[in-house]
């Protein structure tokens, strides 16, 4: 078996095994994410506590799990929402040109140009006090991947308007091939390295700008983990340097999103 | 002894001996925490600014920050009329301003005009209004100043530490200063530079002329994680306020810099919301109206744990509205709040309350469950709410933690109504309760529970009302206390405001730096700047 054949398997696996035991948090550790054994704050890895405990004396092994369950869920899905939306857009206004085109990134720039941090701000002040913590997890993540579109959108927008002047294209044109199909079935098919690369980049950055959103209280309350919230007990290098397996959710991001690139599809692949 | 070892011997002897030979001169570096918004003493609103009146202004009286007491400073000696409407100030002789111009009682008046002429807006000057009408200066003498006022003035002395006297004459204006420094140089966004008085009036013990300092440079800067790796590297020899976690970081590298003052005047707290226009269910303001509801939250919280994981250690559970670092207005014959989950749910039984499989019920069957707003961006509120969720839970309470930005914050708190519980912290610069007549009078708007009353809710808001208006206008400090103590008693049987916690005041202060005398009271690393020296040879890059 090729090395990077190896190595994508391998990958799959371990997103797969990620993916499970957020999933399954419960059935793998008997810990409650909000638990806070008082006596044991900052207390190093043991049998009892694998990845050892946070400042509040709760299961870091747990919360990791837990936060799993958050993060690497509704992360791709807000991902998949903002990369749905960029691609149908972007391959349209690429394929359609003229008024249609400017009219599209004319939106998007807008879209670039609002400050993001501030429109969710404004937005979570219209939400309800008594949301239920999930529910306001999912809302966050949902506005994320209404309003994360727009630099996504450049990015499909300069491909398709390659294909849009191709000879495969034209001869579709030329035997009276429509619209639709034409973008259902040669530009978005032809887009797809793309579509992936904006899909894959944009996890690692929605989970970390719901870390930021945490810090302005709109990403996920306490007591729910997330890796965002978890990242942000790594604010401070003296906690960090005491206190070593307190990365673990840092690693865990890193080996995911290396997961995430080395499963994605070459170019020279696909073609 | 190893041969470098004894040839280091007298070097290490040397610097053992340094603390006591330190010497006049030098320049002290510290940070300002922000641009100073204003040099003119009259017009300072905010802390840099605040610092440099303090280092550069002269003052008719001085509050000591360590003895919490009233010293005379360019008055000699005053007198408070028995209305304590008038305060008669006998100046010293001989004193000149910084640019040579003399010190007279018309100095005095022409400051104290500006004070209250309501076209300055003068924070300052808003302590001194306690009514409508003028305010009256007269100067029978070059150095006696009669002051009267429209109406009596609670602590009208110690008001007077915040009044910086201006030159009536100079053309320097406000530049011409009566302090131990005046302002040199200042360059927006980088720092500003205070040179020696070399006209300040006051001497050391021995007749030495104060300050020892040549200068001191305060460099602007908002990042406090930069202040304090540029206080590690040297380039700083002090810090006037330290986070716990900074300090514990600095105290484990350095001991003998990390400076812990004590119990500050700093209180965080809880409330719930019993204003009658909150868009609230009517079963939720009937419990938070309960004196029950509210006493059992208190005592089913953990302030001991608060104080251990959420600040280090370096804090203290709460008494009530006064720190026990103030020295003469705090009520000691307090009870200290005990945590105890199991009087906490007699409490809410006794209250109407039922406990059923781990949760708690009101007499109407509705399940006890608020949400806490706090403000976002601050760790140590958060993890206090997480772990006030934990310990309500015990009691069959669910919490819902809401983090909110400051402005949405403040609209929900003044204008909406809309949240049920509030975890936020008091400030507290004055030592005098008169300071705090808008949070304690039902009228008040700081009254955070159920501000802007027309006619108080309930019977001990009223009692409350009328011991503040009492002590405003009592003819003694005694009474005044007495008075006090008795709201201090009320609030802590009543819980309007559920207190959890005094922040000690963390400093950092080099070794390089002889004569500090750490205190709670602002500026807390420098009050005694006058007499600070540094010590030879260690002027910067002590701590290295």
């Amino acid at each position: 078996m090729k090395p990077a054949r190896m190595l994508r398997l391998a990958s799959t696996g371990f997103l797969c095994a990620i993916f499970l035991a957020g999933l399954f948090a419960g059935g793998i550790t008997h810990y409650s994410y909000a638990t806070q054994f008082r006596e044991l704050p900052n207390a190093a890895p043991s049998a009892s506590h694998f990845f050892g405990t946070d400042g509040l004396g709760r299961d870091l092994f747990a919360r990791v799990i837990y936060g799993t369950r958050v993060s690497l869920l509704l992360a791709p899905a807000a991902a998949l929402l903002s990369t749905l939306i960029a691609g149908v857009l972007g391959a349209f206004a690429g394929l359609a040109g003229g008024w249609c085109e400017k009219a599209v990134l004319a939106a998007a720039d807008l879209g670039m140009a609002l400050p993001l941090l501030f429109v969710l701000l404004a937005l979570r002040a219209f939400l309800p006090l008594d949301l239920d913590p999930i529910l306001s997890v999912v809302a966050t993540f949902v506005l994320l991947g209404f309003l994360g579109w727009p630099s996504s959108l450049r990015v499909v927008w300069a491909a398709s308007r390659d294909l849009r002047n191709s000879e495969f294209i034209l001869l579709a044109k030329a035997t009276g091939c429509p619209p639709l199909r034409i973008l259902l079935r040669h530009i978005l098919p032809n887009l797809r390295p793309v579509l992936f690369a904006q899909f894959w980049i944009a996890i690692p950055v929605y989970v970390l700008t719901e870390a930021t959103l945490s810090m302005l209280g709109l990403g996920v309350m306490e007591p729910l983990p997330s890796w965002g919230n978890l990242l942000r007990g790594l604010e401070d290098f003296s906690v960090v340097s005491a206190n070593p397996w307190r990365t673990c959710p840092l690693i865990l991001l890193i080996l995911v999103v290396i997961s995430f690139q080395l499963i994605l599809p070459r170019q020279e692949e696909i073609a | 002894m190893h041969r470098s070892l004894k040839g280091l011997l007298p070097f290490m002897l040397l610097a053992a001996a340094l603390p006591a030979r330190a010497q006049s001169g030098g320049e002290l570096h510290f940070c300002l925490h922000g641009e100073p918004k204003t040099f003119n003493p009259i017009l300072v609103d905010d802390e840099a600014s605040e610092n440099v009146r303090y280092l550069t202004g002269g003052v008719l009286i001085r509050m000591n920050r360590q003895t919490q007491a009233l010293e005379p400073a360019l008055a000699s000696s005053w007198e408070i009329s028995r209305d304590r409407r008038t305060i008669t100030f006998h100046l010293r002789k001989g004193v000149h301003f910084s640019d040579g111009s003399s010190f007279t009682s018309e100095d005095v008046a022409y400051t104290m005009k500006l004070l209250m002429d309501p076209q300055t807006h003068s924070p300052t000057g808003d302590a001194f209004r306690s009514s409508e009408g003028a305010v009256e200066v007269r100067t029978p003498a070059e150095d006696v100043v009669v002051i009267t006022f429209p109406a009596s003035i609670a602590g009208l002395d110690r008001l007077f530490d915040q009044v910086a006297i201006l030159s009536a004459h100079s053309p320097k204006k406000e530049m011409a200063v009566l302090g131990p420094f005046f302002v040199s140089e200042y360059k927006p966004g980088a720092y500003v530079l205070l040179q020696r008085n070399p006209n300040y009036w006051k001497q050391d013990a021995q007749g030495h002329s104060l300050p020892y300092l040549d200068s001191i440079r305060l460099d602007i800067q908002r990042n406090r994680d930069i202040e304090l790796v540029r206080f590690r590297r040297g380039e700083l020899q002090l810090i006037n306020r330290l986070d716990a976690e900074q300090f514990e970081r600095l105290r484990q590298d350095n001991p003998a810099v990390a400076k812990d003052a004590g119990i500050g005047l700093d209180a965080e707290e809880l409330w719930f919301n019993q204003s009658p226009a909150a868009p609230l269910p009517e079963y939720k303001k009937a419990w938070f109206r309960r004196t029950e509801f509210r006493s059992a939250i208190s005592a089913a919280i953990n302030r001991d744990d608060l104080c251990r994981l959420v600040y280090g250690g370096y804090a203290k559970p709460a008494y009530g509205p006064v720190s026990p670092s103030n020295h003469f207005w705090f009520n000691s014959a307090l009870q200290s709040p005990k945590y105890d989950p199991k009087s906490a749910l007699a409490l809410l039984t006794q209250a109407g309350f039922r406990y059923e499989k781990d949760v708690l019920k009101d007499s109407a069957g509705n399940s006890v469950e608020f949400n806490l707003v706090t403000n976002s961006g601050n760790a140590a509120r958060e993890k206090m709410a997480t772990m006030i969720q934990q310990d309500l839970a015990q009691v069959g309470i669910k919490v819902n933690i809401v983090t909110l930005d400051f402005p949405s914050l403040i609209e929900r708190m003044t204008r909406t109504f809309d949240y049920d519980a509030c975890l936020l912290g008091l400030v507290n610069t004055d030592l005098d309760p008169d300071s705090q007549m808008t949070v304690w009078l039902s009228s008040g708007e700081n009254h955070q529970w159920n501000p802007n009353q027309k006619t108080p809710a309930t019977l001990w808001e009223v009692e409350i009302d009328k011991l503040m208006r009492e002590q405003a206008s009592a003819a003694t400090d005694k009474e005044r206390k007495a008075k006090f103590d008795r709201v201090q008693q009320i609030v802590a049987e009543q819980q309007p405001f559920i207190y959890l916690i005094n922040k000690d005041v963390l400093l950092a202060v080099s070794p390089a730096v002889v004569g500090t005398a750490p205190v709670v009271l602002n500026p807390q690393a420098f009050w005694n700047v006058e007499t600070l020296r540094l010590a030879p040879g260690l002027e910067l890059g002590a701590q290295k």
